[in-house]
């Protein structure tokens, strides 16, 4: 104990606060995580079967969604938060904390969630979608028995770095005091100049990260045939 | 069966039109094999993709048992998809369900009963002879292997027609001849009509009864295997034919001036191809006996196509040149269609 209070005295004055900080970060990142994932596959599934020449292929739906698409990854999220801040308002009648860090971290997510899994769809070759075709397979079947079927690895592989991404914008939540670790890093370690809260809350960070693309990889397997 | 009336296909890029199917018009019996045939980028594919309107022709009709499918409700034509199956050359399995689930996938999306399926696909299995792969992922599985389960799969909503695109192309030889051979059962037994698309003459020799040859989107020559093979009208038609046989060699010989190709003042060198009953020997010595001239064989190929018997005969004709004359002209008579390749010196 000794040892640990010269190496990192603030760590364990403030150890109190890690608990509610790590919490809240998984909070976040399941919350946002599951509503951008819904949302996010539903935008690409009328992506891909909208797209010229996909199995009901409309111009204007793909045109109009496939730029909004483009507009929202192209505002950074820290400018995406202040933009949002009436949205959150609106919703869960606060901006700060979990809840009103939600909506900035759901509508910065949908878009990277949604054209990870439009990749994933895309991976799946087109003569297979044209095989399903010839069966005389309806749209909707295509839908759930093909493109949400066959390459679920990929799914996979798109969710686990979403998911990582989405780690990195919580830490950037926090900035606007919405709790979490990397509220704890930029309040005690960069503003109070405590480093080693900051080092303590980078290695966290790190387990977190390492344990979901540990699961993503063990998923990748056990679906990949 | 099926009949396509005046069916064509342009496609739009970027370096202007693509005509891939012109003026279209074949008419596929119930029962029968037919083979469509033609170098790649020819539109046979195209042509085979227009039958279950993968791709919708700009122009022309499609008509499947006495049904316009161009005028088909979306509903409609997925009902008739089911009775119409294609095979394609990359087999186009689903890699994430086994071989049992890929051959079932048909009969679910109809919704059919559990029991029935499971009956259903086992039946199958035993026919493409891979029980024991069911429960194998296709990446488990041979590119012959994989072909025995998308044509089980394609049989599984039992329907009418099979379409074959290129199905055996990416094959080698002797898978090619397996599967051949399981098309052919399943024409046989089942009765199921089959449209073959390929770019090998040898596949048609095999299987079909009927056959279209494609040159650049049109169907330039088109008729009874037999009569095909024994007379084609087309230089196309012709250079694929002998890609089944190596009677061509000899042009190469010709060209490299060897010495069986070389003729004195009363020779010529004829190619006989005869076809069913007429066969060669007798009738060799029988023209060598009636017209005074000598016949030796240079080269000598006979195959079977439809149960029938085909020649080709490339020989030389030592003779006066009017009595070469009126063999060849007795030849003919005969049945048997020549062709002079080269004529010694004086001639």
């Amino acid at each position: 104990m000794g040892v640990l209070t010269d190496w990192i005295p603030n760590v364990i004055k403030y150890a109190s606060q890690f608990p509610q900080a790590i919490a809240d970060t998984l909070s976040m990142l399941l919350i946002s995580g599951a509503v951008s994932f819904v949302f996010g596959i539903l935008l690409a599934v009328v992506v891909v079967v909208t797209k010229p020449n996909g199995i009901l292929a409309n111009k204007p739906v793909f045109w109009v969604l496939d730029k909004i698409i483009n507009l929202f990854r192209a505002i950074p999220f820290i400018i995406l938060i202040p933009m949002l801040l009436f949205l959150s308002r609106f919703i869960f009648h606060t901006t700060i904390g979990v809840e009103g860090a939600l909506v900035p971290l759901i509508v910065g997510t949908i878009p990277f969630m949604a054209r990870q899994m439009e990749s994933a769809m895309e991976e799946i070759p087109k003569e297979v979608i044209e095989a399903s075709i010839s069966m005389g397979m309806s749209p909707w079947q295509i839908i759930s028995q093909v493109y949400l079927r066959e390459n679920i690895p990929g799914m996979i592989r798109g969710v686990t770095i979403t998911l990582i991404a989405l780690v990195g914008q919580i830490a950037i939540v926090g900035s606007i005091g919405a709790g979490g670790l990397g509220d704890l890093a930029i309040r005690y370690g960069h503003q109070r100049n405590m480093t080693d809260i900051t080092y303590v809350v980078v290695f966290l960070i790190l387990i977190l990260i390492s344990l979901i693309q540990a699961a993503g990889d063990w998923l990748v397997r056990k679906t990949t045939h | 069966m099926i009949r396509l009336e005046h069916v064509t296909k342009t496609f739009k890029t970027k370096d202007g039109n693509v005509h891939a199917v012109k003026d279209v018009s074949i008419h596929v019996k119930k029962g029968m094999i037919y083979g469509i045939i033609g170098f790649s980028g020819a539109g046979k594919s195209t042509l085979v993709r227009c039958i279950n309107l993968l791709e919708r022709p700009d122009d022309g009709k499609v008509i499947f048992d006495g049904k316009d499918l161009m005028e088909c409700t979306p509903k409609e034509l997925r009902e008739e998809r089911q009775k119409m199956s294609m095979v394609f050359q990359h087999f186009n399995l689903m890699k994430s369900r086994t071989v049992f689930e890929n051959i079932a996938m048909p009969l679910r999306m109809i919704k059919a009963d559990k029991a029935v399926i499971d009956k259903k696909v086992m039946e199958l299995l035993e026919l493409i002879d891979l029980v024991e792969k069911k429960d194998a992922y296709p990446s488990q599985l041979s590119g012959g292997q994989k072909q025995r389960v998308a044509i089980a799969r394609a049989l599984a909503t039992d329907p009418k027609v099979l379409l074959c695109d290129e199905a055996t192309s990416a094959l080698d030889p002797q898978t090619t001849q397996s599967i051949l051979k399981l098309i052919k059962k399943i024409n046989q037994e089942q009765g199921i009509t089959v449209i073959v698309i390929t770019h090998e003459m040898l596949v048609v020799k095999e299987i079909c009864d009927r056959v279209a040859v494609m040159e650049a989107g049109r169907v330039v020559e088109k008729g009874d295997i037999v009569p095909v093979f024994v007379n084609p009208m087309q230089e196309i038609t012709r250079n694929f034919i002998n890609t089944t046989n190596n009677t061509e060699k000899i042009y190469e010989l010709i060209e490299a001036n060897h010495p069986l190709t070389q003729l004195s003042d009363k020779q010529q060198m004829v190619r006989l191809t005869y076809a069913g009953e007429a066969t060669s020997e007798a009738m060799i010595s029988k023209v060598s006996r009636e017209c005074n001239v000598d016949c030796s064989i240079i080269y000598g190929n006979v195959e079977v196509i439809k149960d029938s018997p085909l020649g080709v005969l490339v020989t030389t004709f030592t003779g006066e040149s009017a009595d070469i004359k009126a063999a060849l002209e007795l030849l003919k008579k005969e049945g048997v269609s020549v062709e002079v390749i080269r004529r010694g010196r004086i001639d």
